[in-house]
Order: structure tokens, then C-alpha cells, then sequence
């Protein structure tokens, strides 16, 4: 059985200019110490996926309408607010986006990556504040026992986002839900950090799912890849797969549009065309179909399902498309 | 790296308390002069009963209404009373009521303020359209209905300030927390399954500090301001207990004339000690920001 098991999980907001479906029909798995990423520019769903996992979509606006999310043998869906809390920093753990701002600037470093282990281990605060300093060691944080009493303000990007995830990883979850960890931070700083986090994974036997829209994180980190667009995942399959072999026309787009270093320099970058879709009033279609280049009058009228082209290799396209001669 | 750590722990080491004092006086000068006028009303109010020279009360009629001496270093009043011991034991009663009355309608504001600001929605509703009722009515229609139906003493003037200045100040600080909680950290705390009190009090209590020193350093002095008022009116501690309301509506405004250092005397207190407070309560809150917290200055 599967650690995870993500089925049809559809989350809608109430605006005031409609109904805006965030994430439409979104199925996926991860198995125990594996890595799945999600890839998707911003909008496409790829957070508020993340966040209903979590049970954090703010109600209302927000509502999930379908779907179940198995965690060892629970829906996470059916949960009480008490019972999820117990399962948040505990079982699950999430490092966001933004390391300057997802640290409290009034509590000390210790008071807060000891916070899981008071709140879930029930440890005293002598004891917690022991625990955090093991913690910042494992995350690499020099002279961690004094750094216990400094702030968040006194420390760099990087160093914050270390914070972060030894916070995360203090309960030893089995599952981090890592959103965009490296986005804030400088080039140099975000390999470090990935690097980090893939060994301490490794160390604590924890799966992770890796939010990002950068294809170069997912290609060396994941070893799984869903790419999601306007709040549905249109492919899915195994790193190599992606990477290898990518038969939508959407992902086809998205390698298009990256640099790489080991091609010729006069090749010039294929943009996709277009903006992405209003969420709040996609077509009946196939939602990329305005975009594409492979687009036919059935995918405007109809929409195409998720469907296995090999083994775990699956698409959401009517064309069949390959970047193969 | 190594010269910044030791920096940082020799800065330390001189303990919160003298740097922060130090900071005080170098970068609010004000609010330096502020805090030692705070801290001498504060001197005075805890030991007027070794202070003063004279007892209160002494009703002597061949000293009255004498000029400032030496004797008597704020006159004496049309009772012979002494001046400067009774402005003494009025710093007491102010400092009682001040802190009592101002501490009161903090922790009724953070409390409303904190539980309505985060919870939002129906709470938010229900709660912030009773703050609307109450602070519709004016202050002083309020304090004057409640005081002659409860009668006039110390403890009922101090919790129906308490809960008059609680009840308005709950905005403020509802300001305050709904601007805190929509931070990342807030959502951080929610996702290591931190329980709504425990984001209430560790997480959202801290960041909204800054606006609490202010609203209770305010409020001692708005206290002091409409006990006096309350005194004045005849509806405040009544005599013959020495309120410096009660000195400036009494001998203070009957002997105007005659016998000015009767009001001058409560009046410039009452004026030193509400301005030392504000700007004592202004230079708090800037030094206190944790994001100016060692800033590197």
C-alpha cells in the first residue's frame, strides 16, 4: 500500500468573480522514502494541492468538494481539525516557500524548531530546546547550541530555510511537503539546500513531495513527476520518462522553453505561447488546447482523460506527440 | 565570522536590561526623559507614606493657606492641610488606579482583540458589533451612569475604566493580529499542528507586543487623566482621600486667587506625569520591535 494515496481531490474557492476550481480531479501516490515532484507554472494548482493534503485551505473561501486523501490508512479528508493537528509537524511536515517570512521574528531560533517536539513528543522545554540543538546540526548550522538564543532576523536566506527544515523534520514525519524550498534563495544557496534536504529524506526514511517550477530541481531530486496546468495533472510518470520522453504538448513546451548547457548556443529558447488560462472560466475542453500547437476541433469540445502510455508513463491528450524523430 | 559572534555575545553579556537602557538614552532622548519622569511619579506613589513630611489628613487652621516655604514646599491648603505630602499620596492613589485600571483594559483588549482578530468571521461579527454598541456611547455619559449607580470608590472606578478603555482599545490590537495573521509564519505554525491557543498566545501574543506597550502606557495616562475627571465631577475617589481631580475641583478651583499653587501643583503633576507616560510608552515601542531588535546599530 502506498504511504500516500491522492484520489480525484478537487479544491474550489468561492470568489467574488466565480467559482475558481484551484485543483480539478487530481489523482496521484508516493510510496514511503520516494520523492514526487509536482511541476507547474504559478496558478497551475501545484500549492493548493499541497495545502489541502495538509488540511490548511482556508475555509471559507476555500472548499474541497471531492476526493480522498488516504495517509496510512486514514483519510485525511475525514479528519476532525483535532485529529489533523495531531497528524500536521508530526506525521506530515511542510517547508514553505518563503524563509524570510515563514520564521516568527519574535521567538528565538531554539524556541521554535523545539516547538514540534513540546507540542507533538510533549517534552519540556529544557528538553526540546536540547532536541533543536541536535536538529541545527543535522541541518548543518554551525555552533548550533549557541545559536539558539538569536532571532530570525539574524540569520541569512539559506541559513532560515535550514531552520525550516529542521523544524520540519523534528517529529521525523513520514511525509515533507516541500513548497518551492529554494525560490527565495540565491543559485549557489539552492543546491545546498536540496542537497540537504534529499540526504536528510534519505536519513529519516521520509517521502517528500517537491513543489516546484523549476525543471532542473526536478530533474536531478525526484524520482517520480506529475506536471500539473490549470489545476489538473496533464503528465505523470517517472523522472526518466519526463525527462526522456515527454508526450504532452505542454510539457513538450516547458523543456522547450529551458536553456541547457550542453547544447549548441545559437539554438533559441521556444517560448509557449499565450497566458495561462483564468481559472474562473476555463474552456470545456482541454484546457491547454488555446495554447497548442497540436490542438484539434475534439480537443476544444472534449476533454481528455489521464491516460497510461507505458507502465507508470501517463498523459492527459488526445495527439500523440513526441519530441522522437 | 568569529569577530561577529563575539560581538554579538559581548553585547550580550551586559544583559538585556543596561543595553536596553543604553539604547534609551541614546537614541530617544525623549522618551528618556519621559521614562525618568515615569519612574519618579512611580518612586513617589510607592513610598508616599515615607515621603511625605506631614500627615495628610491634620487638619491645621493656623497654617492655611499658606504660600510655598521651606515648611511647605507646595503651600497649604484652606485647611492647612500640606500640599506637597497630599499631591504625594495622590501620586499613590494615581498609581493604583493608573496601573490597575490601565492593566485591566489591556488584558480585556488583547483578549478580545486577539480571539475576535484571529478567529474572524461569525466571532468577529457578533463580537465587534457589541465593541460598536459600547463605544457609541460617549465616555463620560457611561462612567457618570455606572458610578452613581454602583456608588464612588477606588475599586469601582478602577474596573469601570478598566472595562471602558478595554472594551475600545479590543480594536486596536484586532488591527493589529489581523495584520499578523496572514504572515507564513502563522500558516507554519498551523502546519506542525499547532492548537489555536497555542498560535493565540506564542505566535500571534509576541508580534502584536508593540501596539499592547503602547495601548497600556496610553492608557495608564488616560486613566490618571479621567479619574481626575471622574474626581473633579465628584464622582471619583471621594474625599477626603487626596486625588489630585479632587485637589484641582475643590480647594484648588474655590481658592484660585487666593491661593494658585493650590491648582498649579496638582495640575503640572497631572500634566508631567500623562506626558512623561506617552512619550516613555512611544520610545518603548519603537525599541521594543523586534525588527529593530540589534539591528546591527
Amino acid at each position: 500500500m502506498p504511504l500516500l494515496e491522492v484520489d480525484g481531490l478537487t479544491t474550489r474557492f468561492r470568489t467574488e468573480r466565480g467559482v475558481v476550481q484551484a485543483v480539478d480531479n487530481v489523482s496521484f501516490d508516493l510510496e514511503e522514502g520516494e520523492t514526487l515532484a509536482i511541476v507547474g507554472e504559478s496558478g497551475s494548482g501545484k500549492s493548493v494541492t499541497a495545502m489541502s493534503v495538509l488540511g490548511l485551505i482556508p475555509r471559507p473561501p476555500g472548499e474541497i468538494t471531492a476526493g480522498r486523501v488516504m495517509f496510512e490508512g486514514r483519510d485525511l479528508l475525514e479528519l476532525s481539525d483535532e485529529e489533523m493537528q495531531e497528524v500536521r509537524g508530526d506525521r506530515i511536515a511542510m517547508i514553505f516557500q518563503e524563509p524570510m517570512s515563514s520564521l516568527n521574528p519574535a521567538l528565538t531560533i531554539g524556541l521554535q524548531v523545539g516547538e514540534p517536539l513540546n507540542r507533538h513528543r510533549k517534552m519540556s522545554w529544557t528538553e526540546s530546546l536540547k532536541g533543536a540543538v541536535g536538529l541545527l546540526r543535522k541541518v548543518q548550522i554551525p555552533d548550533p547550541a549557541s545559536r539558539l538564543q538569536a532571532y530570525p532576523h539574524q540569520f541569512s536566506g539559506g541559513m532560515r530555510q535550514r531552520v525550516m527544515i529542521a523544524m520540519a523534520l523534528a517529529c521525523q514525519p513520514k511525509l515533507i511537503i516541500a513548497d518551492e524550498p529554494t525560490t527565495a534563495l540565491d543559485v549557489t544557496v539552492q543546491a545546498q539546500i536540496l542537497e540537504l534536504l534529499k540526504n536528510l529524506t534519505r536519513e529519516f526514511g521520509s517521502a517528500m513531495i517537491l513543489i516546484t517550477h523549476d525543471l532542473g530541481v526536478v530533474a536531478r531530486y525526484a524520482d517520480r513527476v506529475c506536471v500539473m496546468y490549470a489545476g489538473r495533472i496533464v503528465e505523470s510518470g517517472t523522472a526518466a520518462d519526463i525527462y526522456g520522453d515527454p508526450r504532452h504538448p505542454y510539457t513538450l513546451g516547458l523543456m522547450a522553453s529551458i536553456p541547457r548547457l550542453d547544447e549548441d548556443t545559437q539554438r533559441r529558447l521556444v517560448p509557449i505561447e499565450g497566458q495561462p488560462p483564468n481559472l474562473a472560466a476555463l474552456p470545456p475542453g482541454c484546457s491547454f488546447a488555446p495554447r497548442c500547437r497540436y490542438v484539434t476541433d475534439r480537443c476544444r469540445s472534449e476533454r481528455p482523460a489521464l491516460e497510461a502510455i507505458a507502465g507508470r508513463h501517463m498523459k492527459a491528450c488526445f495527439a500523440n506527440v513526441s519530441n522522437r524523430v | 565570522m568569529t569577530a561577529i559572534t563575539e560581538a554579538t555575545v559581548g553585547r550580550r553579556e551586559r544583559g538585556p536590561f543596561i543595553g536596553f537602557a543604553i539604547r534609551l538614552f541614546r537614541d530617544k532622548p525623549l522618551g528618556a526623559a519621559g521614562c525618568v519622569i515615569f519612574l519618579l511619579f512611580l518612586f513617589c506613589g510607592l513610598f508616599a507614606d515615607v515621603l511625605a513630611p506631614q500627615t495628610i489628613n491634620q487638619i491645621s487652621p493656623i497654617n492655611r493657606l499658606k504660600a510655598p516655604s521651606l515648611q511647605f514646599p507646595f503651600g497649604t491648603d484652606n485647611l492647612g492641610r500640606d500640599m506637597f505630602s497630599r499631591i504625594l499620596y495622590g501620586a499613590q492613589l494615581s498609581v493604583i488606579i493608573g496601573f490597575c485600571a490601565a492593566g485591566l483594559a489591556t488584558v480585556i483588549s488583547v483578549v478580545l482583540g486577539i480571539v475576535t482578530g484571529y478567529l474572524g468571521g461569525k466571532v468577529d461579527m457578533v463580537a465587534q458589533r457589541f465593541v460598536d454598541a459600547w463605544m457609541s456611547f460617549p465616555d463620560l455619559v457611561i462612567l457618570i451612569v455606572v458610578v452613581s449607580v454602583v456608588g464612588p470608590g477606588m475599586w469601582q472606578v478602577i474596573v469601570i475604566l478598566g472595562f471602558l478603555y478595554g472594551i475600545a482599545g479590543s480594536r486596536i490590537i484586532r488591527g493589529a493580529v489581523i495584520s499578523v495573521r496572514e504572515n507564513m509564519y502563522v500558516h507554519a505554525a498551523q502546519s506542525i499542528g499547532a492548537t489555536t491557543p497555542r498560535i493565540l498566545l506564542r505566535h500571534i501574543l509576541p508580534n502584536v507586543m508593540p501596539p499592547v506597550i503602547v495601548l497600556f502606557t496610553t492608557r495608564v495616562g488616560a486613566v490618571i487623566l479621567a479619574e481626575s475627571g471622574l474626581s473633579f465631577l465628584g464622582l471619583g475617589v471621594p474625599p477626603p482621600a487626596p486625588t489630585w481631580g479632587g485637589m484641582l475641583s475643590g480647594a484648588g478651583r474655590s481658592f484660585m486667587y487666593l491661593a494658585p499653587w493650590l491648582a498649579l501643583a496638582p495640575g503640572i503633576c497631572l500634566t508631567l506625569v500623562v506626558y512623561g507616560i506617552n512619550v516613555f510608552g512611544d520610545a518603548l515601542r519603537d525599541l521594543l520591535d523586534p525588527r529593530m531588535r540589534g539591528s546591527g546599530k
